[in-house]
C-alpha cells in the first residue's frame, strides 16, 4: 500500500529540473536525484495516502449527502448535496455549543500552560533551586503517562468514594464537585496542565541552555535583579519557543477528545457532542452521517489552519516591531 | 533599558534574597508534589483491593492485594489484556522504529540535497503537523472499509507511521550531526549515494533517529482516537482502548475498578522506561524542536 501512491516529489526528480552545478555532472546530479527520491519516497507515500487523500476526501465528503441516512456509504448511495451540510453544521447548536466549549477550555489552558512552564522553567534556571535534576524528572514524569491513564487517574480523583481529594477537602469543610456544570472543563484543564506541564517546562528550560552567558551578566552588572532578569532578559530571548509550544498547545487543545470521552462515561454533564471532535465522532459513527461529520471535519481543520496562521502572523509581526525599536535603540 | 530603570530593578532585587531562594524552593516542591501525587495515588490504588478502594483507605498499606489485582487482571475477560499488551507493543515499537527511520530519511534527504520547489514541499510537511487527527479519522475509516482493512492490524499500523515533526527534527539532526563534506568525500570515493547514506550517514544519524523513535512511540502509545474509530475486534485493542472500554464497564460493574487501576499502572511503565534508558535522547529532541 506505501509503495504504490503517486509521489509528489516526482517532479521534482527530472533530471532537467536543477542545472548541474559546479561541475558536478550531469550523471552525477542525476544521481543525486534519483538517491534523494528513493530516500523521500516511503514519507511521501505515507503523505499521500493518509493525509493528502484523506484530507481531500473529507472535502468531497462534505460537499455530499445520503438519500436516505444510516443506510450504506461510498459515493453510490449520496448525492451531491453543496453547502448544505456545512448550513446544517453551522446551526446545530451542538456543534456550536463544542466550538464555545472548546474556546473556554483553550482561553483558559494556553496562558496557564505557557505561564506555568515559563515561570518553573526560569526559577530552575535561576541556579536557586535544590536537586534540580530530580526537580526536572518529578516534573517531568506525567509525560510518561498515556493521555488516556491520565484521564482515568484524575476521573478517579475527581469521583466522590474513590478520591482522598474530595476527602481531604470535605474533612476541611468543602465540597467540590469536580464534574459540575462549571468546573468541569477547568477540570479538563487540569488533566491536561498536569500531562503537559513538565514536558513544555522541559522545552523552555532547554532553550534557556541556549541563552548566551555574556548577556545574563552583562544584565546582572548592569544591576538588574534576578526577576528582572528573568522576565526582561531571558524571557524575550526564547519567544521563538513559547510561540512554538503556545501553538502546539492551541493545535492539540482544538482536538480535545480523549478527556472528555473518558469522563462521558460517568458523567452527565458532558454530553456525546461534547467538543468538536465528539462532534465528528457521533456524527461518523453513531448517526452514520458522513457528510455532516465531514463538513464539521473541515470546519474545526477551517479553525486549525486559521488560528495556526493567525499566531504565526502576530508573532511575525511582533518580531518586526521589536526589531526596529531595537534599531532605532542602537541609532539613538 | 534606561539607566534609571535598572537602579530601580537592582535595589528590590537585592533585598528579598533569602526569602526568595526559599520560595522558589516552595514553588517548585509544590509542583513537584502536584505532579508525583496522581502517579502514587495510582501506585497505592493499584494495590488495594474493591472495598479499600471504596473506603478512601489509600495510604493504608493493611490491605494489600496487588497481586490479586494483578491475577484478575490478566485472567479478566479471558486474559484480554496481556493481548492489548502485546499489541501496543507491536504497535508502538514497531511502528516507532519503522517511522522513525522514514522520516529521518526523508529529513535527511531535504538537507542534503537540492532541488526545484524543496521549500515549498517542505511547508507542505510542516502543514501536517497541524492538522488534527480527528478531521483524518473518518475518511481514513472510509478508505480502510474500501480497502478491506478496517478492523485489522494495518488499519492502525499504517497511518501511525506518518510522522512529518519526525521529518522537521530529521533534517535538523541531519544539519547537526552529518557534515556535507562526508559526502563530499564519499562522492569522491566513488561512493554509491544511497551506499553512503546506509554506511556512513545512517550511523551518523543514530542518535537523532533513536530521539524521532521515542517521540513516536509516546505518540502511538497514548494513540486513542484511531483505534477508537479502525477496530471493534477486541483481540486487537492496543491498552488504551481497552481500558477505555473496561472503564465504560466499571460504572456499571464495580469489580473493574481495581482491573482497570492496575492495567493503568501496567500501561505506564513501559513509557517511563524508555524515557529513563533514553534519556538523553529525549533531551536533545526537545532541544532541537525548541531552539531552532
Amino acid at each position: 500500500m506505501t509503495t504504490t501512491a503517486p509521489l509528489p516529489a516526482a517532479g521534482e526528480r527530472s533530471p532537467t529540473a536543477v542545472p548541474a552545478k559546479r561541475g558536478a555532472g550531469r550523471t552525477a546530479r542525476r544521481r543525486q536525484l534519483g538517491a534523494c527520491g528513493i530516500l523521500m519516497t516511503p514519507f511521501f507515500a505515507l503523505l499521500v495516502t493518509v493525509f493528502l487523500i484523506p484530507v481531500a476526501t473529507a472535502v468531497w465528503l462534505s460537499f455530499f449527502g445520503a438519500d436516505e441516512p444510516g443506510l450504506g456509504f461510498g459515493p453510490e448511495r449520496t448525492v451531491f448535496v453543496g453547502l448544505r451540510s456545512y448550513a446544517a453544521v453551522l446551526t446545530d447548536p451542538t456543534f456550536l455549543s463544542g466550538l464555545g466549549i472548546v474556546v473556554l477550555y483553550c482561553v483558559i489552558y494556553i496562558p496557564v500552560m505557557v505561564l506555568c512552564a515559563l515561570a518553573l522553567a526560569l526559577l530552575l534556571d535561576s541556579g536557586v533551586v535544590r536537586l534540580r535534576s530530580w526537580a526536572q524528572l518529578g516534573l517531568f514524569l506525567p509525560h510518561a503517562v498515556p493521555g488516556i491513564i491520565a484521564a482515568i487517574i484524575w476521573l478517579y480523583l475527581y469521583t466522590p468514594g474513590l478520591s482522598p481529594v474530595i476527602d481531604l477537602l470535605g474533612n476541611a469543610g468543602i465540597t467540590v464537585d469536580f464534574l459540575g456544570i462549571h468546573t468541569v472543563v477547568p477540570s479538563m484543564v487540569n488533566i491536561a496542565l498536569w500531562s503537559n506541564v513538565g514536558y513544555n517546562m522541559v522545552v523552555f528550560y532547554a532553550a534557556l541552555q541556549a541563552v548566551p552567558h555574556e548577556v545574563v551578566e552583562a544584565a546582572v552588572v548592569d544591576g538588574a535583579g534576578p526577576v528582572r532578569t528573568a522576565l526582561q532578559v531571558k524571557t524575550p530571548l526564547i519567544r521563538a519557543s513559547i510561540v512554538m509550544v503556545a501553538m502546539f498547545t492551541l493545535i492539540f487543545a482544538l482536538q480535545l477528545f480523549t478527556e472528555p470521552m473518558l469522563l462521558s462515561q460517568n458523567t452527565p454533564m458532558i454530553s456525546s457532542r461534547f467538543s468538536p471532535s465528539m462532534y465528528i465522532y457521533d456524527a461518523a459513527f453513531n448517526r452514520n452521517n458522513y457528510g455532516l461529520a465531514a463538513a464539521a471535519s473541515v470546519v474545526l481543520l477551517v479553525c486549525t489552519i486559521a488560528l495556526s496562521y493567525g499566531v504565526t502572523r502576530w508573532t511575525s509581526r511582533l518580531d518586526a516591531r521589536s526589531a526596529r525599536a531595537a534599531r532605532r535603540e542602537v541609532a539613538a | 533599558m534606561s539607566a534609571r530603570d535598572i537602579g530601580a530593578g537592582g535595589t528590590v532585587a537585592l533585598r528579598p534574597r533569602l526569602l526568595g531562594r526559599s520560595t522558589v524552593n516552595l514553588v517548585v516542591a509544590v509542583s513537584v508534589l502536584y505532579t508525583l501525587l496522581p502517579v502514587l495515588w495510582l501506585v497505592l490504588a493499584a494495590t488495594k483491593g474493591r472495598d479499600a478502594l471504596f473506603g478512601s483507605d489509600v495510604l493504608s498499606l493493611h490491605d494489600f492485594a496487588f497481586f490479586t489485582n494483578l491475577r484478575a487482571l490478566f485472567t479478566q475477560d479471558g486474559g484480554l489484556y496481556g493481548r492489548w499488551y502485546l499489541n501496543s507493543l507491536l504497535y508502538a515499537v514497531l511502528g516507532a522504529a519503522l517511522g522513525a527511520l522514514i522520516s529521518t530519511a526523508c529529513g535527511y534527504a531535504f538537507d542534503k540535497y537540492r532541488f526545484r520547489h524543496k521549500e515549498k514541499l517542505f511547508g507542505l510537511v510542516l502543514a501536517a503537523v497541524m492538522v488534527p487527527q480527528t478531521v483524518l479519522a473518518l475518511p481514513l475509516y472510509l478508505m480502510a472499509s474500501g480497502t478491506g482493512l478496517v478492523n485489522t492490524f494495518w488499519s492502525v499500523f499504517i497511518p501511525v507511521l506518518f510522522n512529518p515533526f519526525g521529518v522537521y527534527l530529521g533534517r535538523i539532526f541531519s544539519q547537526g550531526y552529518v557534515p556535507d563534506e562526508v559526502l563530499e568525500a564519499a562522492r569522491v570515493d566513488g561512493a554509491g549515494e544511497l551506499a553512503t547514506y546506509a554506511k556512513v550517514s545512517l550511523r551518523m544519524l543514530g542518535p537523532g533517529i533513536v530521539t524521532v523513535f521515542l517521540f513516536q512511540l509516546t505518540g502511538i502509545w497514548n494513540n486513542f482516537f484511531l483505534p477508537l474509530v479502525m477496530l471493534s475486534d477486541q483481540h486487537l485493542y492496543p491498552v488504551s482502548l481497552g481500558l477505555f472500554s473496561w472503564n465504560s464497564q466499571a460504572t456499571v460493574t464495580p469489580d473493574y475498578y481495581p482491573v482497570v487501576i492496575a492495567g493503568s499502572l501496567l500501561a505506564v511503565l513501559p513509557l517511563i522506561l524508555a524515557f529513563a534508558l533514553l534519556q538523553r535522547f529525549w533531551r536533545s529532541g526537545l532541544t532541537a524542536g525548541a531552539v531552532k
